[in-house]
C-alpha cells in the first residue's frame, strides 16, 4: 500500500510541476518583447550567461578537437585512411559534440548560476519586492535571461566546433603529419552547410531553450531556503543533462536518420 | 556605469568571435561557398542502375568536383533511375555529347558520377539531359558474371 | 501584532495580493484585491508601498538606482527630475550621502531605510511594514520608529505595521490588533491593550515567559519521558 501511495504521490507532484513549468514558459514567452525594448538588460545578461562561459567552452573545444585529431589518426591509420581525418573531426564536432558538449558545459556553468541567482532573489524577497513595486519580475528578471541564453548557446556551440576543428588540425596535421590539403578538402567535400552546420545550430537552439527553461524554472520554483536553492541548482544540472542527451538522440534520429 | 561600457565591449567581442566562427564553419569547413543555388544549373541523366549513389554524392570531371547529386528517383516509364545533379555555373562549357558514368572511389569507397567530355561545340544548358550513361558496377553481379564465365569455359 | 508564526506576514501578503485567500475578501478603496485583473492589481500596487523584512533591495544596483527603479519603470520623467525625486526621498530617510553605495555595503538598518525610501518613491497612499524593527540595534531602532512616525504624519499615509516589538509599535500605533493562531485575540488603542483584563493580552504586552501560552511546548509527562528507556 505504502509503495503505491508514494508512486501516486510522486506522479501527482511531477504532473503538477510540469503544469507549473509550462505556465511559467508561456508567461516568459509572453514577456519576451520587454527585453527586446531594453537592450541594456539583455546585454548585461548575455555577458553573464555567454561571455563568462567563453573561456570554458573555448578551452574545452580545443582539447576535445585535439583528442579527436589524435584518436582519429590512430584509428584511421589502421585502414590507411588518415586523409579522412578532416571529415571525422568536423562531422563529429559539427553534428554532435559541438552542440551537445557546449550545452552540457553551459548547463553546468550558466544554468546552475541562473538557478542560484533567481533562487536567491526569491529568498531575499527581491522578486516579491518587484511585484510590490508593480514591476513584473517575469519581464524584468526572467525574460532577459531566457533570451540571453537563447542567443548565447548557439554562438558558444559555433565557437566550440570551430575551435575544435582547429584543435584537430593542430593534433592531426601539425603533430602527426596528416596532409594539410587532405584535411581541409575532404572536410569541405563531405560537410554540407544545410544538413550538417545548420542542423547543428538548430540543435543548440533547442538545447538553449531547454536549459534556460529548466534553470529559470527551478530557481523560480525553489524552496526559499539555502537547502532549497542547493537542491534546485543540482536539479538544474542533472535534469538539463538528461534532457540534452535525450533530445540529442531524438533530434539526431530526426535530422540524420533518413539519409 | 563605467563598468557597463567594458561589459558592452566584451559582449561585442564575444558576438563577433562567434560570428567569425560561424563564418569559418560556413566557408572553410563546409561546401557553402562552392555550391550555391543561385550559381548553378541542373542536369538530368537516366541510369539503368544507381546502386550506392546517394543525394549529395559528388559529380566530377577529370577528377575535379564540379557538382553534386540533388535528387534520385525511379522513372516508371522507362523502368530506370532518374538522377538530377546541380553543376557549378562556372563549368558552363560541358559539351552536349558528354557521357556520365557511376564510379567508385577506391575499391569500396563512395560512389560518384564521373563525366567524360564529348567533342561537340554545343554545350549542356539548364534542364538538359545527359544521353550517354553507364550504370554503377554492382559487385555481386560482377562476381557472378566472372564465376559464370569461368564455369562456361570449363 | 502577535507572536511568531501566527500569520501576520501572511495577512500582509494577502492584503497586497501576493497570496490568494481560500475564502473571504479583502477590500482596498472599495476594490476587492483578489478579483482585480493583473493590470488593475499592478495599478493598485503603485499606490501601495511595502517594506520587506530583509529590505528586498535589488543587489545588482546602487542605492540611487534602487530608488530610481520604480520611478523609471512607471513614469516617463526626464533623468534630471528623477534625480531630484530620488535625492528628496533619500534625504527624507537621512541617507542622501549613501546614494552611490551598493546594497551589500549597507548595514541592516540602513538597508531598511533605503527600502523605505524606495517604498515611498511613487508617493503611495498606503504603506505596509513587515517586521520593521526585528534585529535592529537600539540606535537604528530609534531612527526607524521616528521615521515611520514622522513619515506617517507628514505624508498623511495609511500605515500597517506588522511586528512583535511591543514597546516600539505601541509608541506609534493608533490602533492595534493582536493575532494569535490566525485569529484576532485582542484589539484596541495601545492604552486599552495595556489595561486589558485578558490574560493572553497581558502576557503578550508585558512579555511574560509563562501564562496562557505555556513555556513548554506540549509534551508527555517529564518524568515518564525520562524513564521511558
Amino acid at each position: 500500500m505504502k509503495f503505491f501511495h508514494s508512486i501516486g504521490q510522486i506522479s501527482l507532484q511531477s504532473l503538477a510541476k510540469l503544469g507549473r513549468s509550462t505556465l511559467f514558459l508561456s508567461a516568459i514567452i509572453n514577456s519576451l518583447g520587454y527585453p527586446l525594448l531594453r537592450p541594456k538588460l539583455l546585454i548585461r545578461q548575455i555577458y553573464s550567461v555567454g561571455v563568462l562561459s567563453f573561456w570554458l567552452v573555448a578551452i574545452s573545444g580545443l582539447f576535445v578537437g585535439m583528442v579527436l585529431g589524435l584518436q582519429g589518426v590512430y584509428t584511421l591509420s589502421t585502414f590507411g585512411a588518415e586523409s579522412s581525418l578532416g571529415i571525422m573531426v568536423a562531422a563529429s564536432l559539427v553534428r554532435e559534440l559541438g552542440p551537445v558538449v557546449s550545452a552540457l558545459l553551459f548547463a553546468g556553468r550558466a544554468g546552475s548560476a541562473l538557478t542560484a541567482e533567481i533562487g536567491l532573489m526569491k529568498t531575499t524577497e527581491q522578486l516579491s519586492g518587484m511585484e510590490m513595486m508593480a514591476i513584473d519580475p517575469l519581464k524584468y528578471i526572467i525574460a532577459p535571461r531566457f533570451l540571453a541564453g537563447f542567443i548565447s548557446l548557439p554562438l558558444l556551440a559555433a565557437l566550440f566546433s570551430a575551435i575544435g576543428i582547429w584543435g584537430g588540425y593542430i593534433a592531426g596535421v601539425e603533430l602527426l603529419n596528416v596532409d594539410v590539403g587532405a584535411y581541409w578538402s575532404q572536410m569541405q567535400s563531405a560537410i554540407d552547410f544545410y544538413d550538417d552546420i545548420v542542423n547543428g545550430i538548430i540543435k543548440s537552439i533547442i538545447f538553449a531553450w531547454i536549459i534556460t527553461w529548466i534553470a529559470l524554472f527551478e530557481g523560480y520554483d525553489a524552496t526559499p531556503t539555502s537547502a532549497g536553492i542547493s537542491r534546485a541548482t543540482t536539479k538544474t544540472v542533472v535534469n538539463s543533462a538528461f534532457a540534452i542527451l535525450l533530445f540529442d538522440f531524438l533530434l539526431t534520429a530526426l535530422m540524420f536518420g533518413t539519409s | 556605469m563605467m563598468q557597463y561600457k567594458a561589459l558592452e565591449i566584451s559582449v561585442g567581442l564575444f558576438v563577433s568571435a562567434a560570428m567569425a566562427a560561424l563564418f569559418f564553419l560556413a566557408m572553410q569547413v563546409s561546401n557553402f561557398n562552392a555550391l550555391q543555388n543561385t550559381n548553378s544549373y541542373t542536369l538530368t541523366a537516366h541510369f539503368d542502375n544507381v546502386s550506392g549513389l546517394k543525394t549529395k554524392s559528388l559529380v566530377s570531371m577529370a577528377g575535379v568536383p564540379i557538382g553534386r547529386v540533388t535528387e534520385i528517383s525511379f522513372d516508371p516509364e522507362n523502368y530506370d533511375a532518374l538522377v538530377k545533379m546541380r553543376i557549378d555555373a562556372r563549368y558552363n562549357t560541358i559539351p552536349s555529347d558528354t557521357s556520365a558514368s557511376i564510379l567508385t572511389a577506391g575499391l569500396l569507397g563512395e560512389k560518384y558520377i564521373g563525366l567524360t567530355p564529348g567533342g561537340l561545340d554545343e554545350f549542356l544548358q539548364e534542364g538538359d539531359a545527359i544521353e550517354l550513361t553507364q550504370s554503377a558496377l554492382v559487385l555481386e553481379k560482377l562476381i557472378s558474371q566472372f564465376l559464370f564465365q569461368s564455369a562456361s569455359k570449363d | 501584532m502577535g507572536p511568531s508564526g501566527t500569520g501576520k506576514t501572511t495577512l500582509l501578503k494577502l492584503i497586497s495580493g501576493q497570496l490568494k485567500p481560500d475564502s473571504g475578501s479583502i477590500m482596498i478603496n472599495e476594490q476587492n484585491v483578489h478579483q482585480l485583473s493583473r493590470k488593475n492589481l499592478y495599478a493598485l500596487r503603485q499606490k501601495m508601498g511595502m517594506l520587506f523584512q530583509s529590505g528586498a533591495l535589488l543587489t545588482d544596483m546602487s542605492v540611487y538606482d534602487n530608488i530610481a527603479f520604480p520611478i523609471r519603470e512607471h513614469t516617463a520623467l526626464p533623468e534630471s527630475m528623477i534625480r531630484t525625486l530620488v535625492l528628496m526621498k533619500l534625504n527624507a530617510v537621512g541617507l542622501r550621502g549613501a546614494k552611490d553605495l551598493m546594497p551589500s555595503e549597507l548595514s541592516g538598518g540602513m538597508a531598511r531605510r533605503v527600502a523605505m525610501a524606495r517604498a515611498l518613491a511613487l508617493d503611495p497612499e498606503m504603506i505596509m511594514y513587515d517586521e520593521p524593527f526585528t534585529g535592529q540595534d537600539p540606535i537604528s531602532l530609534g531612527v526607524l520608529v521616528k521615521l515611520i512616525a514622522t513619515l506617517n504624519q507628514t505624508l498623511q499615509l495609511t500605515s500597517i505595521i506588522v511586528s512583535h516589538d511591543v514597546q516600539e509599535t505601541a509608541a506609534i500605533a493608533d490602533y492595534i490588533y493582536l493575532l494569535s493562531a490566525g485569529k484576532i485575540a485582542g484589539q484596541g488603542t495601545p492604552e486599552e491593550l495595556y489595561s486589558s483584563d485578558s490574560a493572553w493580552v497581558q502576557q503578550f504586552m508585558q512579555g511574560k515567559p509563562d501564562g496562557p501560552v505555556p513555556f513548554h511546548y506540549p509534551a508527555q509527562d517529564y518524568q515518564n519521558d525520562l524513564l521511558a528507556h
